[in-house]
């Protein structure tokens, strides 16, 4: 399928599930979409430096901290529209992806992940000691009474806003694995010693995979200090967001745009209902064990039982 | 005024002291990452499960710590040899297994992490022990037990696996079988039960580290995280598989730590080994002692 044609498919399948979630109109139904799509989102970007060129970041949350904590800053000094901040969040996430990338990416990958890894750590004491932004006191941030543009509830904006997020990024996803890119990316996963002496710039090639998906992890990020209204750093930072993440897009299966979307919805919409039935800490116990079962059992995800 | 003065070799000793313990702690990874080449990144969840196996034999029967640390060796050493088995099977020699070997072990860190949240919550708990509270002191340097005692068990723990590496077939299998698995398989010995011994051994080392730590300070189930970045940065900064290295890190670690506590505050001090880890990926990513 084109690109064009793709893209006009995945606006009208946008538009007709915010004209559905409209008519149904619980507030519940948004706020809880909302976090499917963002999940949508984040296992999206993730996908396209751990699935497509085989790069594992565990730092998620980092990524994602640094867009909410963009707009928390953002929404103290400036009076900006959402979708702007949104760009400055991404933007900030993808230059310090682009930094670690740097320092990190032309050792073997373990010392990316690593580094992802302990990175969180790093940003979420900067946080905490940086009074200006909450500090470990957290931050309150007053959501706007109504939308602007749409009308009705804010949060129907932040889930309009959310879906068309989800939009674009799927469709860079899809479009990024058809393309050069694309073919380069899966080149490294492979054998990155060959698809360097064929003449594939692989470094480059690693620093753009990873720009990309904390790009797409900030921008799914700046809008949660308006969604949650309370943000503190180990709630922004929470292991969670990594977790979720890494078994979403694992469980979907990780070599096509589609895995990370089917992983998403499937565990998205399975923590919402475990939540609210059973508690979230079992629920988090539960994408955990899911995870290494399918990770021992499944590596190539649900997508891998369609395909030989 | 000798005060500053007094602040910094206080704050030298006690990061010397501290970075005795990091040793202990990042030891196993020594071997399991450094040696064998397995990237066990939930390995400080077994060690904050060495921690809460040591709070329950401390406040239910009044064991002291390390030694039930010591007594529940073999139940670790068990534990690491059903990790090894599984990982073995799923993983090694599959295509792609460096990643899902990572996802791996970091979906076992979260299910650890979850499961000791489930059963004991997110307070911070502590034993109780004869040295946990006093202080030696010698002049103006204060040596507090808390952190004396946990410094000599380290060096009791790395000298004994130094021994066991250097005198038996065994450790020195294991100090090759990263390098040549095909050499070792011509000395007679097969490759991946030199490696369950290895990383059965790493996984043991976690009961008396997490024994120490929960001496050193109160635990709760999500602080094993805090230690991510510092045990790899000890083990990369020193240089991957050399035990003398990796203690000499330690050090490092703990004073350079212990200094940026005392002068800017506690709460910076996670940040440290960050810094560390990456200088040490950057500058010199063979390490202090390593070859290059």
């Amino acid at each position: 399928m084109q690109n064009a044609r793709f893209i006009v498919l995945a606006a009208l399948a946008g538009a007709g599930l915010f004209i559905v979630t409209w008519l149904i109109d619980n507030a519940y139904i948004f706020f809880a979409g909302y976090v499917v799509l963002q999940y949508i989102v984040l296992a999206t970007a993730w996908n396209i430096l751990g699935g497509y060129a085989g790069y594992v970041n565990f730092g998620t949350a980092a990524f994602f901290a640094m867009g909410a904590y963009t707009t928390v800053i953002l929404h103290k000094t400036t009076s900006m529209p959402l979708p702007l901040m949104m760009v400055l969040g991404g933007a900030i996430s993808g230059l310090v992806g682009l930094g670690m990338g740097y320092l990190t990416l032309r050792l073997r990958g373990t010392f990316f992940s690593i580094a992802t890894l302990a990175m969180a750590v790093v940003l979420q004491t900067l946080i905490t000691n940086w009074n200006f932004v909450g500090g470990s006191r957290g931050v309150y941030i007053i959501r706007p009474a109504s939308s602007p543009v749409i009308g009705g509830d804010y949060i129907q904006y932040l889930f309009l806003i959310m879906l068309l997020l989800t939009v674009l990024a799927v469709c860079s996803a899809r479009a990024i694995q058809h393309s050069r890119l694309g073919y380069g990316f899966s080149a490294i996963r492979d054998d990155e010693l060959a698809a360097e002496a064929s003449g594939v710039p692989t470094l480059r090639l690693k620093l753009i995979a990873t720009v990309l998906s904390g790009l797409f992890m900030g921008m799914a990020g700046a809008p949660l200090p308006y969604y949650v209204t309370y943000l503190d750093p180990p709630s922004g930072f929470s292991l969670s967001y990594a977790v979720n993440t890494i078994a979403m897009a694992l469980i979907g299966g990780t070599s096509t745009w589609v895995g990370p979307v089917i992983g998403a919805i499937l565990i998205g919409i399975l923590q919402q209902v475990a939540s609210v039935t059973i508690s979230s800490a079992l629920s988090l116990l539960i994408v955990g064990l899911l995870l290494v079962g399918f990770v021992i059992a499944a590596p190539r995800g649900i997508v891998g039982w369609f395909r030989r | 005024m000798d005060l500053p003065f007094d602040l910094l070799g206080n704050a030298i000793i006690s990061g010397l002291l501290l970075g005795g313990f990091y040793a202990a702690i990042t030891i196993g990874i020594t071997i399991s990452f450094g040696m064998l080449d397995i990237v066990n990144i939930a390995h400080p969840a077994f060690i904050l499960l060495g921690s809460y196996t040591a709070y329950l034999a401390n406040s239910i029967l009044g064991l002291d710590p390390i030694l039930s640390g010591c007594i529940l060796l073999p139940a670790f050493y068990a534990l690491g040899v059903a990790i090894y088995q599984v990982y073995n099977i799923a993983f090694e020699g599959r295509s792609g297994s460096s990643m899902l070997g990572l996802a791996f072990f970091f979906g076992l860190l979260f299910i650890t992490e979850v499961s000791l949240v489930l059963v004991f919550g997110v307070d911070y708990r502590l034993v109780e022990a004869p040295y946990v509270g006093p202080s030696l002191h010698a002049g103006s340097i204060d040596l507090p037990l808390r952190l004396l005692v946990p410094f000599l068990v380290s060096l009791a723990l790395i000298g004994a696996l130094q021994l066991f590496m250097s005198r038996t077939f065994i450790g020195r299998a294991l100090q090759a079988v990263a390098q040549d698995p095909q050499a070792l398989r011509l000395m007679g010995a097969r490759p991946a039960g030199i490696k369950r011994i290895g990383f059965a051994l790493s996984i043991a080392t976690t009961s008396i580290a997490g024994a120490i730590l929960i001496v050193v300070q109160p635990v709760e189930p999500s602080i094993g995280r805090d230690y991510v970045g510092r045990i790899f940065a000890i083990c990369v900064l020193g240089g991957l598989g050399s035990f003398a290295g990796t203690v000499a890190a330690a050090m490092i670690l703990g004073i350079v730590e212990s200094l940026t506590a005392t002068f800017y505050g506690p709460s910076w001090a996670p940040a440290v080994a960050f810094g560390l880890l990456l200088a040490a990926l950057t500058v010199r990513p063979a390490g202090l002692l390593g070859r290059r």
